[in-house]
């Protein structure tokens, strides 16, 4: 009777610790600034997958996890629009990555994915991470989340890990991923290598 | 006619005025307030009127701070943008009818400060700290809770308390 008793304490113990939502503290580290970039291979909102190895005419890229629902992304769409109008023909081009679990957020569903980058005419690609595997080989944290990569022989190298400017709004003080790509293109380490900001969690599936 | 008109007017400014006041504090006054704290524990989540997981969560907190005495102090801190800090939070708290203290962060330049309130934080929101400046004890969440959740956690916060 007391083993029975005791099993099920340890069952719905169990459950109970399972069932609570991801901490940051459980997820993985990700890469840090000098790590070689995870590859990965992504569909895109025109139907065709992205593969990071394959991108080998660029200098480097400014991945941008971000989403549609969440209204710090929002407020950054414009500007990402405007780094990718910047920095493509300069060898930097933007590669968004939705990585949220569209079952949480069905505004995040890759049908609405595709409607968004039509109606704000995104100029980059707009990935699914429908896994969540590829923000969590980064350490993506929040939405936006920005990793400016820059190509080596045979990979990717992690530049900068942060956010894209010091106001999501009102006055802009520094423009930190321009300053880390101008600073590459002059041939020089990006000073500022790590930022911080307010953002939206990403939202893990609950497995 | 004109009775019950006037009567709903006078509380609808009631409510209104009671919540007129959403203080907006700096990080200094917030931080002094929980190191001058002495044994209270101080429960702080970060959280905007835009972000569905605090707003889903912020009954929880609310709850807590209704059922707890005098020992642990909840303080519900927005993070909402200055353009949205005169009306849409006190509109907010007004509707919701949050009894728990509410005030706005008013600091730019996020990077800044957000390792200021944990190392661990990302500057996602939710997230949570828990401290008692008299045990010297703190913990950090940047998760949401349910109410079960939230409440086991503070249970066990104060169990290292004492």
């Amino acid at each position: 009777m007391n083993v029975f008793v005791r099993l099920l304490a340890a069952l719905v113990l169990t459950m109970v610790l399972s069932s609570l939502p991801s901490s940051a503290a459980d997820l993985p580290d990700g890469v840090k600034v000098g790590d070689v970039a995870p590859d990965f291979s992504l569909l895109n909102v025109d139907g065709k997958q992205l593969v990071l190895h394959e991108q080998t005419t660029v200098k480097g890229l400014i991945v941008v996890f971000t989403c549609n629902h969440c209204p710090y992304s929002v407020k950054y769409e414009d500007r990402i629009n405007a780094l990718d109008a910047k920095y493509r023909e300069m060898g930097y081009a933007v590669v968004a990555i939705n990585p949220n679990d569209t079952v949480a957020v069905p505004e995040d569903a890759y049908s609405k994915m595709i409607e968004r980058a039509r109606t704000k005419k995104f100029t980059f690609p707009y990935l699914i991470d429908a896994t969540q595997n590829v923000a969590k080989a980064y350490g993506a944290r929040r939405t936006p989340h920005v990793f400016v990569l820059s190509r080596q022989k045979n990979n990717f190298r992690v530049e900068y890990i942060g956010a894209i400017d010091d106001a999501a709004e009102g006055t802009i003080g520094e423009k930190f991923v321009e300053n880390a790509i101008d600073q590459l293109i002059a041939g020089k380490a990006p000073q500022t290598t790590f930022t911080k900001a307010v953002g939206c969690t990403i939202k893990w599936k609950k497995d | 006619m004109n009775r019950p008109i006037r009567i709903v007017t006078v509380l609808c400014c009631l409510g209104v005025l009671s919540h007129a006041g959403v203080p907006q504090v700096g990080l200094d006054e917030l931080e002094r307030r929980w190191k001058n704290g002495g044994d209270t524990t101080f429960v702080v989540n970060f959280w905007a009127t835009w972000c569905k997981p605090c707003v889903a969560e912020l009954p929880a907190f609310d709850k807590l701070h209704r059922s707890t005495t005098g020992k642990v102090k909840v303080l519900l801190v927005s993070l909402d943008s200055p353009a949205d800090r005169t009306t849409t939070v006190q509109t907010f708290v007004t509707r919701r009818n949050l009894s728990a203290e509410v005030c706005l962060l008013n600091e730019p330049r996020p990077h800044t400060w957000i390792d200021r309130i944990d190392p661990d934080w990302s500057g996602a929101i939710p997230c949570t700290l828990i401290l008692n400046a008299k045990h010297n004890k703190r913990a950090f969440y940047e998760r949401d809770f349910t109410e079960a959740e939230l409440h086991r956690t503070v249970e066990e916060f104060l169990r290292t308390c004492k």
